[in-house]
């Protein structure tokens, strides 16, 4: 994915213009220590807005912390993140679930509602933070779950679902309310390659056509280099490299090779 | 020597760690119940899980607990010459004692248990920071209705339970034994006093709050997968009981 053609060549649909504005998200010097390890060490990094930014790194690494730091579901010990400039480690609380409506969010297994069919896990959001009438949830519940494919399963509950529906499903809800921002904690993580890359299609076309700022974490290297404007690489709490993704792809940082080769001798050592 | 004055040291702190984190997630529980949205149906399904549908067991538990205090109580008394006193023995056991603590030890066991496990379940597979992230408060939105559930639950299964223990010595003492039904019922009317039912109707109120207390807790601070939620819902139910049993001697002394 490329900022300079005018199709994506991924999911075939008109590259979006170049966002205005600094960065939606900043990390400044974040750290965090947990159960007596720095999970997060000094990480200063830029979101941009309007764009699909992937976080790589080994497991371990601390990308979900980070992720979680970005919505506020960890404070940090140290540090700053900042939401258009507004420090939310130092919010209220209901301040920050003012914020928060500006977030959709994807958890690594969908953290669908168990006891909640399908459909009702796509509402839940609009009918607990909106006033919209059942009527209007129910218009934009079925638009969202046909826009992930699923028109048909609305009365299923999560345990009916494979993982691939799921992912789907989650995605469905985290963007029903049309937040500004969207975070996927590894969305493809365990699925088959088909559905893989059914998945990653199918944000960079919700991308293109709603124009959300989308985070992502992922495993999924090099695959996820075809999908990202952005490429942030992390290892042992820093960030290694942080830049648009073909000057990662060609990064002269012996860990970031390292890491998309998949070679086992370089830098780190595991065995 | 020095490792154990650290090591009892380190515990103790700990100790007084988790106290604190428990009455802190207490307040804020108790402080979200006043704050709008009020969820009525949340707290309608709360008391239809925790009380309704622990009726069958509280009524099966009652009935032998009555038959059997009817059964004890006969032969302990006549060796007096007092079983016309059976009633009254029968009565006031399950309204100062029996009634409110059995009632709650069922209720942990069947309930709190579930309480911990649903909750756990949902820690571990992110539901709770999937709330947090859509900006709805867990606590008000998961802990509040489940705590309001129990106190209002608990009281009036301990009433059924104190009912139903009643008949069950009755139908041993009356009907098998033979003590006069006249004799049984007016020497319950004579000691049972108002002042005995409000006791019981305390400590079940109390009693209520531990369990849901306890439970959801355990269950909100679930760490490390599926045996972390064994771990939680043990503890929870062991702890629970524990506090119930303490709690009703301490209680017992207060209210005498």
């Amino acid at each position: 994915m490329s900022d300079q053609t005018p199709i994506c060549e991924p999911c075939g649909l008109e590259t979006l213009p170049a966002p205005e504005g600094g960065p939606v998200i900043r990390l400044v010097n974040v750290e965090k220590l947990l159960d007596g390890k720095k999970v997060l060490d000094g990480v200063n990094l830029d979101i941009p807005r309007q764009r699909i930014t992937a976080i790589i790194g080994l497991s371990g690494a601390g990308k979900s912390v980070m992720l979680k730091h970005m919505i506020g579901l960890i404070r940090p010990d140290r540090g700053q993140v900042l939401v258009d400039g507004v420090d939310i480690a130092r919010l209220s609380r209901g301040e920050l679930y003012e914020i928060r409506r500006r977030f959709g969010m994807l958890f690594q297994g969908g953290a669908l509602f168990d006891s909640l069919t399908v459909y009702e896990n796509v509402a839940f959001p609009l009918r607990e933070k909106t006033g919209l009438g059942e009527e209007k949830i129910r218009e934009r519940v079925l638009s969202r779950l046909a826009q992930v494919g699923l028109e048909g399963a609305q009365g299923k509950f999560p345990d009916e679902l494979s993982g691939g529906m799921v992912r789907r499903v989650a995605f469905a809800r985290a963007m029903v309310t049309d937040p500004e921002i969207i975070l996927f904690d590894e969305p493809t993580t365990g699925l088959d390659p088909i559905i893989r890359n059914s998945i990653l299609n199918l944000i960079c076309h919700t991308y293109h056509q709603h124009g959300f700022t989308m985070v992502m974490i992922s495993h999924d290297i090099p695959e996820i280099f075809l999908w990202s404007h952005y490429v942030v690489v992390l290892h042992d709490g820093k960030v290694v490299e942080s830049a648009p993704t073909a000057e990662v792809v060609h990064s002269v940082n012996p860990f970031v090779q390292q890491l998309i080769r998949g070679d086992i001798a370089g830098p780190v050592h595991l065995m | 020597m020095t490792l154990l004055v650290e090591t009892i040291g380190k515990r103790a702190l700990q100790g007084i760690n988790r106290m604190g984190k428990m009455m802190i997630f207490l307040c804020a529980t108790a402080a979200s119940l006043f704050v709008p949205p009020f969820r009525v149906r949340r707290i309608v399904k709360q008391i239809h899980f925790i009380g309704v549908k622990s009726l069958f067991v509280i009524v099966l538990t009652a009935a032998f607990t009555g038959m059997v205090l009817g059964l004890q109580g006969y032969y302990t008394l006549r060796k007096f010459g007092s079983e016309g006193l059976l009633g009254s023995a029968v009565a006031l056991s399950l309204i100062r004692e029996l009634g409110p603590v059995l009632s709650a030890l069922m209720v942990t066991g069947r309930a709190g248990s579930a309480l911990t496990a649903e909750i756990g379940i949902m820690r571990i597979g992110d539901q709770i920071d999937s709330l947090e992230s859509m900006g709805i408060d867990p606590v008000k939105f998961l802990i509040s209705p489940r705590l309001l559930g129990t106190v209002v639950s608990v009281p009036l299964l301990t009433a059924i339970f104190d009912v139903v223990g009643i008949l069950g010595g009755y139908v041993v003492g009356v009907k098998l034994l033979g003590v006069n039904a006249g004799v049984f019922f007016g020497q319950m009317e004579a000691s049972v006093e108002w002042i005995d039912i409000a006791n019981g109707f305390i400590k079940s109120l109390v009693f209520g709050v531990v369990i849901a207390w306890v439970c959801t807790f355990k269950g909100y601070f679930t760490e490390r997968g599926a045996e972390g939620v064994s771990q939680s819902t043990t503890s929870a139910v062991v702890l629970s009981s524990v506090l119930v049993l303490v709690g009703d001697y301490f209680l017992t002394s207060v209210l005498l």
